[in-house]
């Protein structure tokens, strides 16, 4: 029943059978076949044209961690596919599945320096899951569910395929392939009941029991094995960045925010507690400060997927392999309930600590310039902290994710392994696509923001709605913050002259507002709430504001700034 | 001066080779790891020796006993811990089978060495053919200009052939190849593997039917 199709056609059809309705992309000479063969499929496939090819691959991630699906990236060979590179740096760092397929040369002239050819599996195989050529159209169904096989089980990450334009053109019988198998790679490792055993055994035995919450809870859609965990044994929890949407910020065992700009009591308890559970989370050094003293005094449990994190950073007395919804449940049935009141308790003094010396002083400012913190918190209370929350890179992604709270899971889409400015908008844009029905919220900075501006036009042209609230500092504010610390406030190049960012929006069509006086604040949040699609909210805020508190780089955890001077 | 190339740590003389007290743990490590036959996969493990900045010994790559998976044999001098995550990350690779690493005696180990001796000096310095006769070596083509013997042991055999003949000045070139190595244990840990995933393949086929 096979039917003759060419290349590219074969590449539609597996692309439907992937159960892809969104691709974004960037059309150009080496893929033109393909844009062709999607003509036809412009019922089933809505392909978004972005205005760089960066845009794409990070509208495919904030796709991508909104649904729980494999985001789709097209775009041509050479300059399209190098200006996806950051964006699948970005997504390997991050464990987000997404599929990038780039135009090339035909395959007899690659190798010769022909236009637009650029060895794109060689740049791309450090920064993926997979890479591979499809020189011939007889490939396509097999290579396209490989890739997406491979992009969304186990540990997620990034898939590209190189598509030589011969094949896109050949013509050939089309026989869908459904690959989920492959005899050389174990998805998810096989858990051990002796291992779950012992977990088990050691949190029983535990006093002060500490979770880390990472991303691999989300991205195990684990949320509720996680809940029904601790609220059996009792054991307080940290959220990574990644991982902070992964359990309900007002939950009565959520202690916050892990790391260096993390909460003061979940750091200090970091180095308090007898048993530290680490659950999907890598020990990322923004997370663990100085390795030296990390957690010494704990013993550690690593429940992860994957192998090669085991021991990467941090020493651990037992690792549980596995999916983690599958072992958390697992360890669940055989833990004791039990009461750490005491422990919990213990945590107190510390969020009290932090909430006088700099909560306070962030949410409810007497007088000045607005701040990033109070205007985070008010867009999360004006959507009823329902709203997914993108952003960019810097201080407003760190006082963003700090003040805003989460009430379900894929709530929170930021780039934290690789710090990708420019990583916000085009993000917002993907995840409009991936959850419709949800609020999107994106945080900027007037740095980032500059950085994949040009996405004002992919908004423009597709009405998606995404909220921008562009945080504006005129400055390069984290680095400031840094120069401020440990550079001796020398501000070499991060002052910046910013154009007039309303303008900007109008000159796009998007309706925008600008706040300077705090009592205007409510009202401009409701306004871009109220108003339907995009919308620009430029919050002028304080210009020399330090995110704190702060453990500073190879400090000691618990060793965190509470105040500056 | 101790030479940083990867075979020293540093700080102590132990490395392997010395008897030091304080053993700084680096020992010559051999990791015998299987794939798939796909092209560009050499790239991607030797990659993951560059970025954790171990250098490769000695390296060979070549077809395995079983058809269409291939054997890579990898030597490098590290600590445990490190072979521990060099190995990890390498089989986390999606087309790399298994990956396991070992110590020098868990393994059998073979190299091979050709050496190119110039004619005219063998026939002058009798030590020459003593020293080849000496080292067990093999003699494989004689012509007026230069002759060509070949050595296959460990490496320590072959560098001492290769010590000798120097001193009698007659080498024109020298080569030798990446160890090969079989392991010594009595199970065939890539015919497991190749099992045990096939049972899962035919598990997961009759759970879906
Ligand atoms: C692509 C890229 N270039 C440079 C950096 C380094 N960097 C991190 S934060 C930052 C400043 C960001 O400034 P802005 O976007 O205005 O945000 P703010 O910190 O002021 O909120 C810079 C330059 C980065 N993370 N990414
Ligand atoms: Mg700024």
């Amino acid at each position: 029943m096979s039917e003759r199709v060419t290349g590219s056609e074969a590449l539609m059809r597996s692309l439907e059978n992937e159960g892809v309705t969104t691709l974004f992309g960037y059309p150009g000479g080496a893929i033109m076949p393909v844009y062709d063969a999607l003509y036809d499929h412009r019922d089933t496939l809505n392909h978004v044209l972005v205005r760089h090819e960066q845009g794409a691959v990070h509208a495919a991630q904030g796709y991508a961690r909104v649904s729980g699906k494999v985001g789709c990236v097209i775009a041509t060979s050479g300059p399209g596919a190098m200006n996806t590179i950051t964006g699948i740096a970005d997504a390997m760092i991050d464990s987000t599945p997404i599929v990038v397929i780039c135009g090339q040369v035909g395959a007899a002239m690659l190798g010769t320096d022909a236009f637009q050819e650029v060895d794109v599996i060689g740049v791309t195989q450090p920064i993926t899951k997979w890479a591979y050529q499809i020189r011939r159209a007889e490939d396509v169904a097999w290579a396209v569910s490989r890739a997406f096989y491979i992009a969304k089980s186990g540990r997620p990450g990034p898939v590209v395929l190189d598509f030589t334009k011969n094949a896109q053109t050949a013509v050939v019988e089309y026989e869908s392939a459904k690959v989920d198998f492959i005899r050389s790679y174990v998805p998810v490792p096989e858990w051990d009941d002796n291992v779950i055993l012992q977990a088990a055994t050691m949190i029983n035995a535990s006093k002060k029991p500490f979770v880390l919450v990472g991303q691999g809870v989300e991205l195990g859609e684990a949320s509720c094995e996680l809940k029904a965990f601790l609220e059996k044994a009792q054991i307080p929890a940290g959220c990574t960045l990644l991982g902070l949407s992964a359990l309900p910020s007002d939950h009565p065992l959520n202690m916050g925010m892990l790391g260096m700009h993390g909460n003061l009591a979940c750091n200090v308890k970091t180095n308090e507690c007898d048993l530290l559970i680490a659950i999907g989370m890598r020990f990322d050094d923004r997370v663990t400060g100085n390795l030296n003293t990390y957690a010494k005094q704990a013993k550690i449990i690593h429940f992860d997927i994957d192998p090669s994190e085991i021991n990467k950073n941090v020493k651990v007395d037992l690792a549980v392999l596995g999916n983690c919804k599958d072992t958390l449940a697992a360890v669940t049935s055989l833990v004791k309930e039990t009461n750490h009141q005491e422990w919990v308790d213990s945590f107190k003094p510390y969020a009290e600590r932090e909430y006088e010396k700099v909560t306070k002083k962030a949410l409810a400012p007497i007088d000045g310039p607005l701040l990033m913190s109070e205007i985070a918190h008010k867009v999360s209370e004006a959507t009823n902290n329902e709203a997914v929350l993108v952003t960019d890179v810097g201080q407003n992604q760190m006082f963003s994710c700090k003040y805003f709270k989460f009430t379900h899971a894929h709530s929170v889409i930021t780039s934290g392994g690789c710090g990708t400015m420019g990583f916000g908008l085009p993000a917002a844009i993907g995840a409009t696509y991936g959850a419709p029905e949800r609020t999107v919220c994106m945080f900027t900075g007037d740095g980032g923001l500059q950085m994949t501006i040009q996405e004002l036009g992919t908004i423009m042209e597709q009405g998606s709605p995404v909220k921008i609230i562009l945080l504006n500092n005129n400055f390069l504010g984290n680095v400031r913050q840094w120069q401020y610390l440990f550079f001796n406030k020398r501000y070499s190049y991060t002052p910046m002259v910013n154009p007039d960012f309303e303008l900007i929006a109008k000159a796009y069509d998007i309706p925008s507002r600008t706040v300077i006086l705090r009592e205007d604040l409510d009202d401009a949040i409701r306004e871009m709430l109220e108003t339907d699609g995009a919308f620009l909210l430029q919050c002028v805020v304080k210009e020399e504001d330090n995110v704190l508190p702060m453990t500073p780089p190879g400090a000691n955890v618990d060793e965190m700034i509470l105040e500056i001077e | 001066m101790k030479k940083n190339d990867g075979s020293q740590c540093g700080t102590c003389d132990t490395c392997g080779k010395c008897n030091d007290q304080n053993d700084c743990g680096i020992r010559m490590y051999t990791l015998i790891i299987y794939s798939e036959n796909i092209a560009g996969l050499l790239n991607q493990i030797t990659a993951v020796f560059t970025r954790r900045q171990v250098n490769i010994e000695s390296l060979n790559v070549c077809a395995s006993s079983t058809p269409g998976v291939h054997k890579y044999t990898i030597s490098c001098y590290c600590t445990e811990e490190m072979v521990k995550m060099l190995t990890k990350q390498i089989e986390k690779k999606i087309d790399v089978l298994q990956a396991n690493y070992f110590l020098e005696d868990e393994i059998y180990i073979q190299e091979t060495a050709l050496f190119k001796l110039s004619t005219p000096v063998v026939l002058s310095n009798k030590n020459v053919s003593r020293i080849v006769r000496f080292h067990d070596a093999r003699i494989v083509e004689v012509n007026p200009n230069y002759v060509v013997v070949e050595k296959s042991g460990m490496t320590d055999d072959i560098l001492a052939l290769y010590e000798k003949l120097k001193d009698c000045d007659c080498v024109l070139q020298f080569a030798r190849t990446g160890r090969i190595c079989i392991t010594k244990g009595c199970v065939e840990l890539l015919d497991e593997y190749l099992k045990v995933r096939m049972m899962k393949y035919d598990l997961q086929k009759t759970q879906q039917q």
